[in-house]
């Protein structure tokens, strides 16, 4: 029993940041249908700049996590603006191939300027975990998981309450129309592009004092970020953050009752079958079309 | 016209390791050949149908392993008491079956990725690959995992307890590589000129269309798959067993990626588009390799994509015709001109 609650506060746990993770790329996918290729690549940009703040340069740690962030906007806003802007009205094939051709370029870029070793990074936190009962969890861990809880309530607050998340969502239902209503769209986009980027850099920050850092991290993260985001159905936002949570308790039970090699293979197999039952996704949102 | 000119093209390619002597550069056109098989099968998938398959390595991955396998025979200890032995048999069976395996495993994919399409298919490609690639690293008992399947039978030619010769040399595999190409060459071409060819092209190019007049798209996705994945496995075939090991490495992502660059930019949905765009990028990274580091060879990679995508939309083989038929065009009209003064 103590192992099963152990598992279920694992899950919940790591589930904060997938959650991060979904939501980047489900805003991306769903207002801008582009299929973020480089998204697991701003994760691995995160973890490798608060690495560069954090260690290499000796600043605050949590001062190291904030930059990180700024940081992945700002690098997600140039590529919205050098590489998709350009391509605006293409199809979804044709910016889904100027992804991959970034995700490889930005990949190979970290390798040469970083080098293949891993990095591990110093956290302030105590080593000894806290224990509840017969579960217990490491400090940073509790750390990540509640950063990332007020990042997905910020990002909540940020797309229902404010200006500029009205007109996202206004772009989202119908792009035409929104700029028939004065919604900027070019603005939209890149700040949507900005956003997720930001919260997958934010990902990539909290997550590399928990693992170790190396190049390549981040195609993990975003395949897994991919089978969140159908898990939610592409689009959605309570959907990214139930199927982040979804995805990690399903590695953990795959981890813990089955095989720690298929670990990483429960998310793909939770994606097939999702698309066998239910290809939406499990909480898709209604769109129009026209 | 055009007959004389892929005359040419033959002649020259089966020249090739008559006045070729440097080995190495065999080596490098055999693995280009492989490979420009393999993008010829995604072609037909991506080109043809529309459809983006980033899972493609799977399908090369499934026939190698396969036909490796079944060249060296396995036993797989199913319970405690009871073990299923395998015992190996011969290359070509082993080819074969790779094959055949590939071409089920795609007919599978396409029963349950074609429920969706766009986004959500390619995501289903590349997850399906990914759980390959896991289940080939983990199933230590059959696969060896990371320590990699190794003396793997290279090909053998002739008639058995006659005559028979086994292709260890880089000239008969050489050769082998470019029939397996020609042979793929002209079942893709028969195929994309027959009525399931425009079936596909049809239904690429407005599905809804396509589908109230009557075109079951899903059963010519299907075996469009099918085909594009018993090629794909072909290739994997002829990789296993001129190379003679194999690891998961095979199944990684970066594969898929060389043979969509190989396609994209070349032209998809043409014959020629994917051999130009294998053999330019099947020599590129031997070329850049003189002053390179590799991680620079993939940035350059990544970058002429990009460019590709940017400036050549529909690729290098359909920008050239237009180029040429401009051309002529001009200049017969230039003639034209001069009768006419």
């Amino acid at each position: 029993m103590a192992e099963f609650l152990q598992h279920i506060l694992n899950a919940i746990v790591l589930g904060g940041t997938y959650a991060l993770l979904g939501i980047g790329l489900t805003l991306i996918f769903g207002i801008m249908k582009v299929v973020n290729f480089t998204h697991g690549e701003l994760y691995s940009f995160g973890a490798y700049m608060i690495f560069m703040f954090s260690a290499m340069l000796g600043l605050n740690f949590f001062l190291a996590i904030i930059l990180s962030m700024v940081l992945g906007v700002l690098l997600g806003g140039i590529i919205e603006f050098a590489l998709l802007r350009p391509l605006r009205g293409a199809n979804i094939d044709t910016t889904m191939l100027v992804m991959i051709g970034a995700w490889i370029v930005m990949q190979n870029l970290e390798q040469l300027s970083w080098g293949g070793v891993a990095k591990s990074i110093n956290h302030p936190f105590p080593l000894d975990p806290l224990v509840i009962g017969e579960v217990s969890v490491s400090w940073i861990r509790v750390f990540v998981f509640f950063f990332a809880v007020i990042l997905i309530i910020g990002s909540y607050y940020l797309i229902n309450n404010t200006k500029l998340g009205k007109s996202m969502r206004a772009t989202f239902q119908d792009r035409d129309i929104a700029a028939l209503m004065g919604v900027n769209i070019n603005r939209v986009y890149t700040a949507t592009f900005a956003l997720g980027s930001g919260l997958a850099a934010t990902a990539g920050a909290l997550l590399g004092p928990v693992f170790v850092v190396t190049p390549t991290m981040g195609d993990m993260a975003a395949l897994k970020a991919f089978a969140i985001v159908i898990l939610g159905g592409l689009g959605s936002i309570a959907g990214a953050t139930i199927g982040g949570f979804i995805l990690a308790l399903a590695e953990e039970m795959g981890a813990g009752y089955i095989s720690s090699g298929y670990r990483d293979a429960m998310g793909f197999i939770l994606i097939i079958l999702v698309l066998i039952f239910r290809p939406t996704g499990l909480f898709a949102l209604k769109e129009r079309y026209g | 016209m055009s007959r004389w000119i892929s005359i040419l093209w033959l002649a020259f390619l089966f020249s090739i390791p008559l006045w070729m002597i440097d080995l190495y550069v065999l080596h490098i056109l055999i693995n280009t050949g492989i490979f420009v098989i393999a993008a010829m099968s995604l072609n037909l998938l991506l080109g043809y149908t529309g459809q983006l398959s980033l899972g493609h390595v799977a399908f090369f991955g499934i026939g190698a392993y396969v036909s490796a396998l079944v060249s060296l025979g396995f036993d797989l200890e199913l319970t405690d008491t009871y073990t299923f032995v395998f015992d190996a048999k011969p290359v070509w069976i082993a080819f074969l079956s790779g094959i055949i395996a590939a071409g089920l495993f795609g007919w599978l994919i396409g029963r349950v990725a074609f429920k969706v399409r766009g986004a959500y298919f390619v995501i289903v490609t590349i997850s399906f690959a990914e759980v390959v690639r896991l289940v080939s690293l983990n199933w230590i008992d059959l696969t060896e995992g990371p320590m990699a399947l190794n003396n793997i039978q290279p090909f053998t030619l002739g008639i058995p307890n006659l005559w028979e010769m086994t292709l260890y040399q880089k000239i008969p595999n050489y050769y082998l590589v470019l029939v397996v190409a020609i042979v793929c060459y002209i079942l893709i071409r028969r195929l994309v000129h027959s009525r399931i060819g425009r079936a596909m092209i049809g239904l690429r190019e407005n599905e809804p269309l396509a589908a109230s007049v009557g075109v079951n798209v899903t059963h010519y996705l299907v075996i469009a798959t099918v085909i594009s994945a018993a090629m794909a496995g072909a290739a994997g075939g002829l990789y296993t067993h001129y190379f003679r090991i194999i690891d998961p490495d095979i199944f990684l992502f970066i594969y898929t990626v060389t043979m969509v660059i190989m396609v994209v930019s070349g032209g998809k949905g043409t014959l020629a588009g994917p051999i130009v765009g294998g053999i330019i990028f099947g020599l590129l990274p031997e070329i850049l390799r003189e002053f390179a580091a590799p991680e620079m060879q993939w940035i350059i990679y990544g970058i002429a994509m990009i460019l590709i995508v940017f400036f050549l939309p529909d690729g290098i083989v359909p920008a050239l015709k237009n180029w040429w038929k401009n051309h002529r065009s001009k200049r017969t009209d230039s003639a034209e001109m001069d009768a006419g003064t």
